[in-house]
């Protein structure tokens, strides 16, 4: 079954100071760097394009195109910023590789910063993660220490600075252009697009905005080649990526395997669903792309295999849950997760998911009424593809995919609370006279 | 103002077209415009809340989604648009609620999304019955809710300000008031704070709302969230008459709508001049009508035995024509800045022809003969499409601020000015001992200089030619040869020049031939043909010829005994720039008559007082800044109301046996627009040169636009959201005096004591403190006067 495993990015995570420089350079690291910084800008974007390459952070738009939307005429300066905001609910690959692994963020950093012409780099984490922002500081203290960051790297020629800011703790600042504010000092709340961030980002000027995953896995496309890299992974959908399996499995974590991998075999990779149940339903990307189910064990977790069944590939966080959990309860939890991160600025987002709330919290009450499962959908209706941005499309994906898949679940909402059908403490993994309502 | 014709490329490009179909209908709009605006082309009003023509479009509400089958690249959006952030395209295909129930039922969603939260408290909301959210939610809502939930509540009303309130829970969080005070005003003293259904608008609470502008937030409000202490409860809108005419406060011009019940004008708001105002007005337009709420003057008042006593008009009017032929042309006229057209041509008719003397000033403020030559000059008798103008300050590349601040003495003028820097770029250079807030808002360079150091800083100023403007104001007047050096400077370079008086009646009263020296329309008294012109149109054989007194000078003759008798209209004398000698000549006058509408200074030294109707009880015009004549419309008159000014004249004119020519607006209109378009000789502008910098601390200071002024009388809510009285002082003068917290001014035995405010980048020793602040007493001396400062000590400042 190991076999199925492509470690790259996690190769090293188990080593003693994975962290430091020094470690990192016994195992290769900033070679590919110096390699990229003797190549043309344009020929580290053609590689990267013609790898196929695209966004881990859940869209998936391929890398190295967006590199090449950056209007090298335009006489403002050039922004990469890295989005190591992870917070979606079951995403958890980029907070390990930049604990274990700094120095690839960096080396990838560089990178692709050369080949945008950017001689500023941010990366903008999430505030919660003190201890990830320390060890990125940290890393990218080493690497100005040895010359790889600062005035005339590797002495080649080339300047960069990256600085390291750290976000206030809210989900939609992962949004690139709440992001882009938040950065600049303002609340974080999206913008109006046009202008797209390739034109006019940060300080409106040109920016790239990349996810953490897709900027560490440059080095080892310019170390490996662009076949390398395409020999991994389905038609579509190419190389190695991280997935995250959590849950109800006996040996939850991060799997680095080629895209396309299933779920079936992600499972069992992870130890199987835990003694005496049985898989119920499990989320391909976090908690914003609708669920699946047994069903969909055997698909292959690439972007188009997963939106094939309906769903989104997302950040490839596998939330996995067996037939102990409710998924009225489910639900809500989710909802109340978007409610709370809803930044407010528009009415469907803002007052759309404070209702699902209310109404959710009746059904897991058992106090729902008649036609409120229909109201719940008409009210995502309502909501979903009418908001600024796609937060809110997260919470609608909740409520569709739960009552497509349990309607009868909710329909018992109208009679029975959730922790009547579903006690909670039987989903808990630990002592069951421990969990809490 | 300057005469140069507009060349070819200040003309106005014919915009490029772009064809699309909405709701099956084809219509051409200019490229750029937003969907939404190009559906009101075709008669569908698509619903709409954070949406404003003139703020920048955001996209919050979704109440306008519609749906877009093709984008106009032959592909579609799959889901509904919000229309008002998306500009048109070619060959696009947009369907409506009219036509697409996808987006009638999008929009039907944001309306009960919006619907769900907000409080059903229209029967005692002062926006019931013109609001957006009730007219939008009965035209595109659900008849019935489906909401059965416990709603979102706050404790309500907050003060952003005094003025204004903030009810959070009606509040749907379009951003139209914060984007105003963030782009149009330049305040951005609110927010939104806090994140997802607590979202709400905030402020900072050692800074509260204290905009000129807060009162444009309540009127732009789609909800009662935003109201004013002023209206809150006064009226239900459907019962209240609304008039459109003009604010009778500044030079600018704003149209206005006032509102009005049971004879009494309940609320006034901006009303929608493009070319003027846009929709915007100030605070003291807004809110500064309730001055003579409380002291009105409803009878005329006699003076017997030394003591005003209340008399039938026939009898005052016998009495003031009494005291009047008694002195003959030995009389002076006053007019005061606030006349309608109509009314200050009454009183340059009454003065010239019905009391045969040229003695007619409408300067009730401090002025200079320079400043009377240069208005002869450059300013009188020019019609609007020589003058610049509030779209010429938007197009203009570079505009120079002289010895005017606009956002205190002209605010309509600061948010055009605003407006083009922040949208064009426009370059604005002050010359000022500082750089005030307003200039900051203006991104504008500073030229440090004291009152008086004008001329020498206007040679500082580079790149001046033809697309720049100089904005010179009325304060200008006083500093000897400024005004020359402007018109020169004008004149060698090709900029264009305007005169940017405060009051609302000054150009009016300038073109209707109240200053001593010039007859209507401009022409000079001392042009024998201008008199013939202007004798011939009032029927009368000839005009006094002989040059008139100014108003400090009829203050003086009537002190010295060559002038007998004065007529006073609406003039303050704590205004002027020697209030005691004013006092001293009144008192020593044979005979005042005073035409008022609140007791003042005046009516107590009157021999014979007259109370005059207030601005909404009288038709009229004004004359703005840039010469443009706006509507003065009668809004509403209580039975036994006084009479307007032009009556009163046309009576004692009767009684002096005289004829005055005219006795209603329409008719003192229809007679002096004869007399414009005149192109005979002009004055030569002045040449007067620079004047001697005084030793030591000279003053500096001008007129907040809300300050102790009577105008602001009986608003309390307005008179808190005016600025802190400060003194102001470089920090080298600072140092160099030892100035530091609390400092007294004084000159000629008067003195104010103020907080300190050591401002960096000021000029030195000059101190700066607002003219009329209301505390401590009002400094009699001028900008550019030398003055004393000095430390005020703990013991002292606590006492005070």
């Amino acid at each position: 079954m190991t076999d199925l495993l492509t470690p790259v990015l996690s190769a090293h995570w188990g080593e003693d100071n994975s962290w430091k420089l020094s470690r990192y350079e016994a195992n290769g690291g900033y070679e590919a760097a110096r390699k990229a910084l003797d190549m043309a800008p344009a020929d580290i974007i053609s590689l990267v394009k013609d790898a196929n390459l695209r966004g881990r952070g859940g869209a998936g738009f391929p890398t190295g195109m967006k590199w090449s939307f950056v209007p090298q005429d335009n006489p403002n300066p050039k922004y990469l910023v890295v989005n190591a905001d992870e917070s979606e609910p079951g995403t958890c690959k980029d907070m390990p590789l930049m604990m274990a692994t700094p120095h690839t963020l960096v080396e990838g950093i560089i990178i692709a910063a050369y080949a945008i012409n950017s001689h500023t780099a941010f990366i903008y984490c999430r505030g919660e993660v003190l201890h990830i922002i320390r060890r990125l500081q940290q890393a990218v203290r080493e690497a100005y220490a040895a010359g790889y960051l600062g005035k005339d790297i590797f002495g080649k020629g080339y300047d960069l600075d990256i600085i390291v800011h750290a976000g206030a703790g809210a989900y939609i600042c992962g949004e690139e252009t709440a992001l882009l504010d938040s950065l600049e000092g303002r609340r974080g709340q999206p913008r109006l697009r046009p202008p797209f961030p390739a034109v006019a980002g940060l300080y409106a000027s040109p920016t790239v905005v990349n996810n953490v995953e897709s900027i560490a896995s440059v080095p080892s496309i310019i170390a490996n080649g662009k076949d390398w890299f395409a020999s991994m992974g389905t038609e579509k959908s190419k190389g190695f990526t991280l997935y995250s399996v959590s849950g109800h499995v006996k040996n939850p974590g991060q799997f680095e395997a080629p895209m396309g991998i299933t779920m079936r075999q992600l499972i069992e990779l992870a130890g199987g669903i835990r003694e005496g149940h049985e898989l119920k339903f499990f989320t391909p990307g976090g908690s914003s792309t609708p669920i699946l189910t047994a069903e969909h064990l055997d698909i292959p977790l690439d972007y188009e295999g997963v939106a094939g069944a309906g769903s989104m590939l997302g950040t490839k966080a596998l939330q996995v849950f067996d037939d102990t959990v409710s998924a009225v309860r489910t639900a809500l939890r989710y909802v109340e997760f978007y409610k709370h991160e809803s930044c407010g600025k528009c009415t469907p987002c803002r007052e759309g998911t404070w209702w699902l709330v209310l109404l959710l919290m009746n059904f897991e009450k058992g106090i729902a009424t008649q036609g409120d499962v229909d109201k719940l959908l008409d009210i995502a209706d309502n909501i979903g593809g009418r908001s600024f941005c796609a937060l809110a499309d997260g919470a609608v994906a909740v409520v569709t995919s739960f009552i497509r898949h349990f309607r009868s679940e909710f329909e018992a909402g109208t009679h029975t609370p959730a922790w009547e059908l579903f006690p909670y403490e039987k989903s808990a993994v630990f002592a069951e006279e421990g969990a809490v309502r | 103002m300057s005469v140069d014709a507009k060349t070819a490329s200040e003309v106005e490009k014919k915009p490029d077209l772009v064809t699309l179909t909405i709701d099956g209908t084809q219509v051409s709009v200019p490229k750029g415009t937003l969907i939404i605006r190009a559906a009101e082309m075709v008669g569908t009003h698509v619903p709409r809340f954070c949406d404003h023509p003139l703020l920048d479009p955001v996209g919050a509400c979704r109440q306008c989604l519609v749906d877009i089958p093709d984008a106009g690249n032959g592909r579609g959006f799959p889901k509904p648009q919000a229309s008002c952030t998306m500009p048109v395209a070619e060959g696009m295909v947009v369907k409506t609620q009219v036509t697409s129930p996808v987006a009638d039922k999008a929009q039907k969603g944001q309306m009960e999304f919006l619907l769900i939260n907000h409080p059903l408290d229209c029967p005692i909301c002062d926006k019931g019955g013109e609001c957006p959210l009730q007219n939008q939610a009965l035209s595109h809502g659900y008849e019935e809710t489906r909401y059965n939930l416990p709603k979102r509540t706050y404790p309500k009303p907050i003060n952003v300000s005094a003025q204004i309130l903030l009810d959070r829970e009606r509040c749907i969080l379009c951003a139209r008031c914060t984007r105003f005070s963030d782009q149009i005003s330049g305040d951005p003293f609110i927010a939104l704070v806090e994140r997802g259904a607590l979202q709400q608008v905030g402020f900072y609470e050692d800074q509260p709302y204290d905009s000129y502008f807060s009162g444009n937030v309540v009127q732009i409000c789609p909800v009662g969230a935003l109201t004013s202490a002023a209206y809150r409860f006064q009226a239900r809108p459907f019962d209240l008459v609304s008039t459109t005419t003009t604010c009778e406060h500044c030079a600018a011009g704003c149209e206005l709508r006032t509102d009005h019940r049971h004879h009494q004008v309940k609320r006034r708001l901006a009303g929608n001049n493009p070319l003027v105002n846009e929709e915007w007005n100030c605070d003291k337009g807004r809110f500064g009508f309730m001055y003579a709420r409380n002291d009105r003057l409803k009878h005329p008042l006699v003076r017997e035995n030394g003591v005003l006593r209340p008399a039938s008009w026939p009898e005052a009017i016998d009495a003031a024509v009494e005291g009047l032929k008694r002195a003959g042309s030995a009389v002076g006229v006053q007019t005061g800045g606030r006349l309608t057209v109509e009314n200050a041509y009454g009183y340059s008719r009454f003065a010239r022809a019905v009391l045969g003397t040229n003695s007619i000033d409408f300067r009730s403020r401090p002025q200079s003969a320079e400043e009377a030559e240069f208005l002869a000059a450059r300013v009188a008798g020019r019609s609007l499409p020589q003058n610049v103008t509030y779209t010429d300050l938007e197009r203009a590349k570079h505009v120079v601020l002289v010895a005017f601040e606009p956002e205190d003495e002209s605010p309509i003028v600061f948010l055009r000015l605003r407006k083009a820097n922040r949208d064009k770029g426009l370059k604005v250079t002050t010359i000022a001992p500082f750089a005030s807030r307003g200039s900051q808002k203006l991104d504008a360079t500073l030229i440090p200089a004291a009152p008086g150091d004008e001329i020498a800083a206007l040679d500082r100023v580079e790149g001046l030619d033809g697309s720049t403007i100089i904005l010179v104001g009325e304060r200008a007047g006083t500093l000897p040869g400024v005004l020359s050096a402007v018109a020169a400077k004008a004149d060698a370079t090709g900029a264009r020049l305007a005169w940017i008086p405060r009051r609302a009646g000054d150009v009016g009263a300038l073109d209707a031939g109240c200053l001593p020296g010039v007859l209507p329309g401009g022409r000079l008294v001392s042009d024998a043909t201008g008199r013939v012109d202007v004798a011939a149109a009032w029927g009368v054989e000839q005009l006094p010829s002989e040059p008139g007194l100014s108003a400090d000078e009829q203050f003086a003759a009537l002190a010295s005994g060559a002038l007998k008798a004065v007529v006073l209209a609406g003039v303050e004398l704590a205004d002027l720039a020697d209030p005691d000698a004013a006092r001293a000549g009144l008192e020593a006058a044979d005979f005042v008559v005073s035409i008022e509408q609140r007791p003042s200074e005046v009516t107590e030294r009157a021999n014979v007082v007259f109370p005059a109707a207030l601005i909404e009880e009288q038709a009229g015009h004004f004359r703005n800044w840039e010469g443009r004549d706006l509507d003065v419309a009668l809004v509403t008159a209580a039975p036994g109301s006084p009479m307007t000014d032009l009556r009163i004249l046309a009576a004692l004119s009767d009684a002096l046996g005289s004829d005055l020519g005219f006795r209603t607006p329409a008719a003192a209109w229809a007679s002096f627009s004869e007399l414009l378009d005149w192109e005979g000789d002009r004055q030569a502008a002045p040449q007067v040169s620079a004047g001697e910098r005084p030793e030591g601390l000279v003053l500096a200071g001008w007129r907040e636009l809300l300050d102790a002024s009577r105008g602001n009388d009986h608003e309390v809510a307005l008179r808190d959201t005016a600025r802190d009285a400060v003194a102001r002082v470089s920090p080298a003068t600072a140092e160099q005096l030892g100035l530091s917290d609390v400092v007294r001014v004084s000159a000629d035995g008067r003195e104010q004591v103020l907080p300190l405010l050591v401002t960096p980048e000021m000029v030195d020793n000059v101190v700066w403190v607002p003219m009329n602040s209301g505390l401590g007493d009002r400094l009699s001396v001028l900008p550019g006067s030398a003055v004393t400062v000095s430390a005020v000590t703990f013991e002292e400042g606590a006492m005070a």
